[in-house]
């Protein structure tokens, strides 16, 4: 289980870098099991902090993505409506859900050690 | 409650669910690839949560027909057939497969989330037949393991001997051990593909699954379970069955028997639905856009805008032999035609789904392989 040190995390398992892109974590992942369809926002909508943007769904199961901060949608990974498998095979690279352009941050988000201990891994874990 | 095999699941690293009262395999290395896994070479499923009661004594034959729609009372020993429990009112109770072992003793095998209630049912229903029949719970003192896929039978011959593909489809023999134990090995399943269930006793269950391991058939959870069965088209209780769904609406007709003088529980509300045509029925839908999934309890509706709902969603999932999402829905008799185009809410959304006959897949029969 990865949690690598060069983003934050909400208590609901997305991440968001510097860049503003956001997805969900290896955790996450995980837990749903074979993703097979995400459900996208359009690009330009503004979001509120722990705002709905948009479904990822599993063969068992259906998850909804909460925006880690305030700000404009400025892109979306188009690559996942063919590839949803990008988000299990790559939760923090390829499988990156949205860009935003990122007016406010949560005030509550998590550091990867934090975040790590909320999902109850040990520090040996990664 | 546990199987013999859930700790076996457990050191192999299974996301581990409840299902029907049990601690159930979900998935091991993920549902897509074990969906993939049965459907080219072969799997074997722990499904050791299924009920089986034994049905002996001289009055037995007619006590299983008269408590089922189809006509176990006739079957052949070592044949098995699939059909449903009903109640009076037509609703069902259950579905099950019955097995005549001998000519006065029968097993039935019934879905883990119903044993309580079908013991129950059987029970209150065998006071009118005395002393004729006995009934015997051996859901705890058994395990059942199924083997699925095209590579099943030959994986099964090399194992137990030839013998095994001789085994039409439906049919059971206990000829044949596995590691020296004995076995009830059966030409059935749930996923639409070729093989075999084998019963074992509770406690040689562990041995019999290592046997099968050592051959390195592939374990398979609950959730490819339930997409394969899905794509098959087979009904799962509590989902395309239950006590206000008659197995006449969830397209079990080929399983009823409708001679008036053959009668079992709930036989005149059926036939008058059979006559009538029932007013509701199971279809399949293929998802027409995107890959949002239209999951149990969704509702169907006619139109893509006008409020009219027409059914509901029974079971819903990704369909990897479609690429697609599909589901099977319970909607009104004048909207079941293949090639209607539905529409299933998905948060919010209406999305077409076009009315397709069952099964969704079918698998290809090269050779004389049976049924």
């Amino acid at each position: 289980m990865k949690f690598p040190t060069d983003r934050q995390y909400t208590a609901e398992h997305e991440w968001i870098d510097g860049q503003g892109r956001v997805g969900i974590t290896d955790y996450a992942q995980d837990a749903l099991g074979d993703v097979v369809f995400v459900d996208l926002p359009a690009v330009g909508n503004q979001l509120q902090i722990g705002d709905t943007f948009g479904v990822v769904e599993s063969v068992k199961s259906v998850s909804d993505l909460y925006s880690p901060a305030e700000g404009v949608v400025e892109a979306v990974n188009d690559q996942l409506s063919d590839h949803p498998e990008l988000i299990n095979e790559d939760p923090y690279g390829q499988g990156w859900i949205v860009r935003l352009r990122t007016e406010k941050l949560a005030e509550d988000l998590l550091s990867a050690d934090q975040y790590r201990q909320q999902v109850g891994e040990g520090k040996g874990g990664a | 409650m546990e199987t013999p095999l859930t700790a076996w699941h457990r050191q192999h690293e299974a996301k581990m669910v409840e299902f029907g009262g049990y601690v159930m395999p979900l998935e091991y290395t993920g549902i897509l690839d074990e969906h993939h896994a049965v459907r080219t070479q072969v799997g074997m499923f722990d499904v050791s949560h299924m009920g089986q009661f034994l049905v002996t004594g001289p009055g037995a034959a007619d006590f299983v027909d008269r408590v089922t729609t189809h006509r176990p009372g006739r079957l052949a020993v070592g044949q098995a057939a699939y059909g449903a429990m009903c109640q009076e009112d037509g609703g069902t109770l259950d579905d099950l497969v019955v097995y005549r072992r001998a000519a006065a003793e029968f097993m039935l095998v019934v879905n883990a989330a119903r044993r309580k209630d079908d013991w129950a049912w059987l029970n209150q229903q065998r006071g009118r037949e005395g002393g004729a029949v006995r009934l015997t719970d051996l859901s705890d003192a058994l395990a059942l393991i199924a083997v699925q896929g095209p590579q099943a039978m030959d994986l099964m011959k090399d194992l137990v001997g030839p013998g095994v593909a001789e085994l039409a489809r439906f049919r059971f023999s206990t000829a044949f051990g596995i590691a020296g134990r004995p076995t009830l090995i059966s030409r059935t399943g749930y996923t639409g593909e070729d093989g075999v269930e084998i019963y074992t006793a509770a406690e040689d269950a562990l041995e019999v699954w290592e046997v099968l391991a050592a051959r390195e058939i592939k374990p398979i959870g609950l959730g490819a379970r339930d997409t394969l069965r899905l794509e098959a088209g087979l009904p799962l209780y509590g989902h395309e069955l239950a006590t206000d769904i008659s197995p006449v609406e969830a397209g079990l007709r080929p399983f009823i028997r409708t001679r008036p003088d053959q009668q079992f529980i709930g036989q005149e509300p059926l036939l008058r639905q059979l006559a009538a045509g029932p007013k509701r029925q199971l279809i399949g839908l293929r998802m027409e856009e995107g890959g949002a999934i239209a999951r149990s309890g969704y509702p169907v509706l006619a139109d893509s805008e006008a409020e009219i709902e027409v059914g509901r969603v029974t079971s819903g999932s990704y369909a990897p032999a479609l690429r697609r999402p599909v589901a099977m829905a319970l909607v009104a008799a004048e909207r079941a035609q293949p090639d209607t185009t539905l529409w299933v809410a998905i948060r919010g959304k209406r999305v077409p789904g076009r009315v397709v006959p069952l099964p969704f897949y079918r698998r290809s029969r090269g050779g004389r392989s049976p049924g």
